[in-house]
């Protein structure tokens, strides 16, 4: 069993994000960046897999500052190879140019499963997995919090809208978008991390010219706007109740 | 002294070896002392000396199943009553945590604490470029050493929460005031501070407590100071008692030790009188933790307060009870709460109501919000509250 997991570093919210002179992007002067939360997720499912199945699990990754001390944190935790993507990834990089990449790399694997985080926060054209999947040519299903596996086949249970879940089957290889792992993404002690800078062994794999085609392009990026719609409830439950009734018979909700 | 037969000797060998004083463990009495003093110890299924018994018999594997291990607060109760000395919450707590957490066994909350620290160098998951905001616009500027580049008498390491929790950001602003008026010549390390890395140590994370003892003690290399002073006693018992072993030896006192000592400068300035009934919590890394024994200086400070009575709970100094805090504590409560069903801090509040305090006097940053929120929770808002010293005596000269 061949589990491969492409992970996307995306701005850290702790730092305020400010939009640069051109209007259309993020500053990166201060820009720090993070395991994307869902990524994280799916790199537990493949450690979670590999525990009950037995694998191997390849992260593969863009070439972006911070992406080494996350493949020493995923290789403590059971991760066996670690692959970055070198090149440009410069301006004009989106999912669907780093699906076209992931893909050249992934077909030469032998692929049977593909984790990816269902979403990503600064995902514009898209979430990654679908636009994989279709380059790869294989099935694709979302919003997953379980996978098991048996003989060629993945049962999955992916969720739905108003706390309905599903189990569906589908035939390996597939790309999975995962929602949340089986249980929380686990904590790595730091001298395993240590140990991992020491001996682990991040491989480069250099990729050509980006294809961004099929993207959106941004013509103005800006801060949320305030606006002065906020209605006060008082502070009397009873009279708020009272408030709150009106205003959904206003608005037609009731 | 026992012998030990066992045919798995490593965690023991690794817990004599890797503490001072470690090889005290065979010394253990099975007086059960550490198991009656420890303020969790009826919750815990292997007590201390349970968990010696068990480490002797070569029988662990139940201990880890337990949910004893954090349980544990390191606040040294155990430690200090033991007739055999052995380092007990340092040393056998410590190293069993870092057995737990290198099993990956370790609640969410403390595993989230940890994971900031590693990440942004604070427990909190802050900015680590907004560490010194809470000093940003005073009246009076708190100097920055990356900025003003000159000597300073006194280095202020100001800590986690003091740099960002929204209660004790008063707290650290009335001691940047408190050093103005005395004239201090001090500066602060802003975004190049990180956390100290005390509760990182006694939580067991040890490769965490390295790398911040390191990024703290160059911080404290580039500088030229006489002695670091600090609010936090966690700050002061790391790099006090642990940093020197990676390297790092500075002179440091906590803030109540180096007021005392200019107590003759201080008196005339607490010209406001604050009649208030104040009982005193002995903050456990500055009482009992590696016999740091600062007992009096709080006491001291706190009775030159004109107007001020000072009231002992029926617990204090060696025998406080801790504010459940300490040794990632701080970070256990969703956890602690669930196995034990009372919070440390719920005990002190109680003691102190009982004591017929209506201040809560205290000197560690952790312990406004923890007492706070059990004030709340035992309902006895508007009959106690929680000031630091610092706070106390801030008020008394009429800041």
């Amino acid at each position: 069993m061949n589990i491969i997991v492409p992970v996307k570093l995306v701005p850290d919210l702790v730092e305020e994000l400010t939009i640069d002179e051109s209007g259309t992007t993020l500053d990166n002067t201060w820009l720090r960046l993070i395991i994307n939360e869902f990524d994280d997720h799916a790199i537990e499912q493949a450690i979670l897999l590999k525990e009950r199945f037995g694998g191997n699990i390849t992260i593969i990754s863009p070439d972006i500052e911070g992406i080494d001390d996350l493949f020493f944190t995923a290789a403590a935790k059971g991760v066996d190879r670690l692959v970055k993507l070198v090149g440009d990834f410069g301006s004009g990089v989106n999912n669907h140019a780093l699906a076209r990449v992931i893909a050249s790399f992934v077909r030469e694997l032998q692929h049977d499963l593909v984790l990816t985080g269902v979403q990503a926060h600064d995902d514009l054209d898209g979430p990654l997995g679908p636009l994989l999947a279709e380059y790869l040519g294989i099935p694709y299903i979302g919003y997953i919090t379980g996978v098991n596996l048996d003989d060629g086949r993945a049962t999955v249970q992916k969720e739905h809208p108003g706390s309905l879940i599903a189990e569906m089957e589908v035939n390996l290889p597939a790309v999975l978008g995962i929602q949340a792992a089986e249980q929380p993404p686990r904590y790595v002690a730091i001298s395993k991390v240590r140990q991992m800078m020491k001996s682990a062994i991040i491989e480069e794999h250099p990729i050509g010219m980006l294809d961004s085609t099929g993207g959106p392009s941004v013509s103005r990026m800006y801060q949320p706007q305030t606006s002065e719609r906020a209605t006060m409830l008082a502070d009397n439950p009873d009279q708020a109740a009272e408030q709150l009734v009106a205003i959904f018979i206003e608005l037609g909700v009731i | 002294m026992t012998t030990v037969s066992t045919n798995n000797l490593m965690f023991y060998d690794k817990v004599l070896s890797s503490t001072p004083n470690g090889e005290r463990l065979k010394q253990c009495l099975q007086c059960g002392s550490c198991s009656g003093i420890c303020p969790y110890g009826y919750a815990m299924d292997y007590p201390p000396q349970a968990l010696i018994a068990a480490l002797r018999a070569d029988d662990l594997t139940p201990v880890f199943k337990s949910d004893t291990i954090w349980l544990c607060v390191s606040c040294f109760a155990c430690t200090t009553i033991c007739p055999s000395r052995i380092p007990l919450t340092n040393g056998l707590m410590a190293s069993m945590k870092t057995e737990m957490l290198l099993k990956g066994d370790v609640p969410s909350e403390l595993q989230t604490a940890l994971e900031n620290t590693f990440r942004y160098g604070n427990t909190l998951g802050e900015s680590p470029r907004k560490r010194a905001d809470w000093a940003r616009n005073l009246a009076s500027p708190v100097p920055i050493m990356a900025e003003i580049k000159k000597p300073v008498d006194v280095l202020w390491y100001v800590g986690d929460y003091a740099s960002y929790h929204p209660r004790l950001q008063p707290v650290s602003r009335a001691m940047a005031n408190i050093f103005q008026v005395l004239g201090v010549s001090f500066g602060i390390l802003g975004p190049e501070e990180n956390s100290d890395g005390d509760a990182q140590c006694l939580a067991g994370e040890r490769g965490l407590f390295e790398i911040l003892a390191t990024k703290n003690g160059k911080a404290f290399n580039k500088y030229q100071f006489k002695e670091i002073v600090t609010i936090d006693p966690h700050a002061y018992n790391v790099i006090k008692n642990e940093y020197p072993s990676m390297g790092f030896s500075f002179p440091i006192k906590h803030y109540t030790q180096f007021l005392t000592e200019r107590l003759d400068q201080l008196k005339p300035l607490l010209q406001h009188e604050l009649n208030y009934r104040v009982t005193y919590h002995d903050p456990c890394c500055i009482g009992r933790a590696n016999e740091n024994n600062i007992y009096e200086e709080p006491r001291q400070l706190l009775t030159a307060i004109p107007g001020l009575s000072l009231i002992e709970m029926t617990h204090n100094r060696t025998n406080a009870i801790c504010c459940g805090g300490g040794g990632g504590g701080n970070w256990l409560d969703g956890f602690v709460w669930e196995k034990a069903r009372v919070r440390l801090s719920e005990w002190g509040v109680r003691e102190a109501v009982e004591a017929d305090a209506n201040i809560l006097a205290v000197a560690c940053p952790y312990e406004p919000p923890r007492y706070e929120d059990a004030i709340k929770n035992t309902k006895q808002t508007g009959k106690l509250a929680v000031k630091d010293i610092a706070e106390l005596l801030s008020e008394a000269m009429g800041f």
